[in-house]
């Protein structure tokens, strides 16, 4: 196979853009899940708001991401970042928050009530509340807000790569630019694995940050 | 206090969109398109954007919906797990891989796009096509026949009607997916309103790019809204009732 001959060749620079790739997915997923998932726990006890909130940041995922780019472009060349890492990173910030704000909502307010009420009996504050039930008990379908936004973020930044982003999209846009399908096939192949890595990976994380209580439970229902 | 609220999010909402009118002008985006031919030539990209988009989506539906059924007959429901798995890897890998691969094997040009968008799309369809009619209660499928209804008539009249809103979501997620990915389609030589904007990201001429931007945008968002629409007609009454409640 051409590709592996490809990937053998040029393993350094794979390596490299593959950092690359990964950097800005992991910065831009911190950033959106400390945006995020606040934002979540704070609309989860009005269904107004939320249903607001999420109409706005459903607005964001379906502006297509090139467009986005296009649109932040002249936005941000006045501050003099309009290409670069910064407009790829803000995009994606902005695409993940839909699944991370859904996620938290629907996570806490899916929890029983009568489980919130048990911990109010017990004399739990506002904020050990949250940290000892609501928080564990949405954890799993945390993650999984986490794990659709990273995988999805991993094909954005692939297109970033037009705005100067870097990353492994580089080898997709030079090879179309060069008609050269190792290249292409090269990349799209790493982008794949990744993605497909990136969610195994926060499937076990999922599986790891899951508390020991629940994973019975689950494993109880039918 | 919550009117004044009210009042300061209109003021503020009215601001930002001042704001953005004074910006847009002084990209010159109102300049570029004064121009009669400019405008003919936009107009040209937006309909060739948007063929690309029906005929993928046409052929798309077609086949996703057909699968999605397919795998979910009780002959071929042993495979529906595995065709899910393949679904799921598939949607892993990016639009932009799926052109460019696609530009490797079909040459340049419209043909290569269209082909490009229709696999990307059928991803979601298929698999919406099938959790949907997974989801339909055993029970409701056991009172049709208990009726007498033959397979045909169940798969018509109960799962399908009863997974539609899953299935709309489905072609929803697609088409937007799609309008998306059919601006990268310049890159592959088929036009469209991509060729707008990555011209304008080239030269560094805002206003070129936000002729191509603003318009794909704002397509996705009313094929969104259309989307919702449709679901008013095409959703059996009843089943939005229980929905409300």
């Amino acid at each position: 196979m051409n590709i592996i001959t490809f990937i053998m060749d040029n393993a350094e620079k794979c390596w490299s853009l593959t950092l690359d790739h990964i950097s800005i997915v992991a910065f831009s997923i911190s950033l959106a899940a400390i945006i995020g998932i606040p934002t979540g726990v704070i609309i989860s006890h009005d269904k107004r708001l939320a249903q607001k909130i999420i109409n706005i940041a459903n607005i964001f995922m379906t502006i297509p991401s090139i467009a986005l780019f296009g649109l932040m472009l002249p936005l941000l060349a006045i501050a003099g970042y309009g290409l670069g890492k910064v407009p790829a990173v803000i995009a994606l910030v902005l695409y993940s928050q839909l699944p991370i704000i859904r996620n938290t909502y629907v996570g806490i307010s899916n929890i029983p009530p009568e489980l919130v009420e048990t911990a109010r009996g017990l004399g739990m504050g506002r904020w050990v509340r949250l940290k000892e039930i609501e928080i564990p008990l949405a954890m799993p379908v945390i993650i999984a807000g986490l794990r659709n936004a990273a995988v999805m973020n991993i094909g954005i930044a692939a297109i970033a790569a037009y705005i100067g982003a870097g990353g492994l999209g580089v080898f997709i846009q030079q090879g179309i630019a060069r008609a050269y399908e190792d290249m292409i096939l090269a990349g799209a192949l790493l982008v794949a694995v990744l993605a497909i890595f990136i969610d195994c990976g926060m499937a076990y994380l999922e599986k790891i940050l899951t508390p020991k209580g629940i994973k019975i439970a689950g494993d109880q229902r039918p | 206090m919550n009117k004044a609220l009210k009042y300061l999010y209109r003021l503020i909402l009215i601001i930002l969109l001042l704001a953005g009118a004074v910006f847009i002008d002084r990209t010159g985006l109102i300049e570029y398109l004064s121009d009669a031919n400019e405008i003919l030539y936009t107009a040209g990209l937006v309909w060739q954007h948007i063929k690309m988009v029906m005929v993928s989506m046409a052929l798309a539906t077609t086949i996703g919906l057909s699968v999605g059924i397919l795998f979910t007959r009780p002959s071929l429901k042993r495979f529906s797990g595995v065709i899910m798995y393949i679904v799921g890897l598939g949607q892993a890998v990016p639009s932009l891989a799926v052109l460019a691969i696609a530009m490797s094997f079909l040459g340049i040009g419209f043909e290569a796009a269209v082909f490009a968008l229709f696999i990307y799309s059928i991803l979601p369809i298929a698999r919406n096509t099938m959790a949907g009619i997974k989801s339909v209660p055993p029970w409701v499928i056991d009172a049709a026949k208990g009726m007498g209804m033959p397979g045909l008539q169940i798969l018509l009249y109960v799962e399908i009607p009863n997974a539609m809103k899953v299935i709309l979501t489905g072609f929803r997620v697609a088409l937007v997916i799609n309008i998306g990915t059919a601006a990268l389609a310049f890159l592959i030589g088929a036009g469209g309103l991509g060729e707008h904007i990555f011209t304008g990201i080239d030269l560094m001429r805002p206003d070129k790019l936000l002729a191509g931007a603003i318009p794909t945008a704002l397509l996705a968002l009313l094929a969104d809204y259309l989307c919702e629409l449709l679901g008013f007609i095409i959703i059996p009454r009843g089943l939005r009732l229980t929905q409300e409640v």
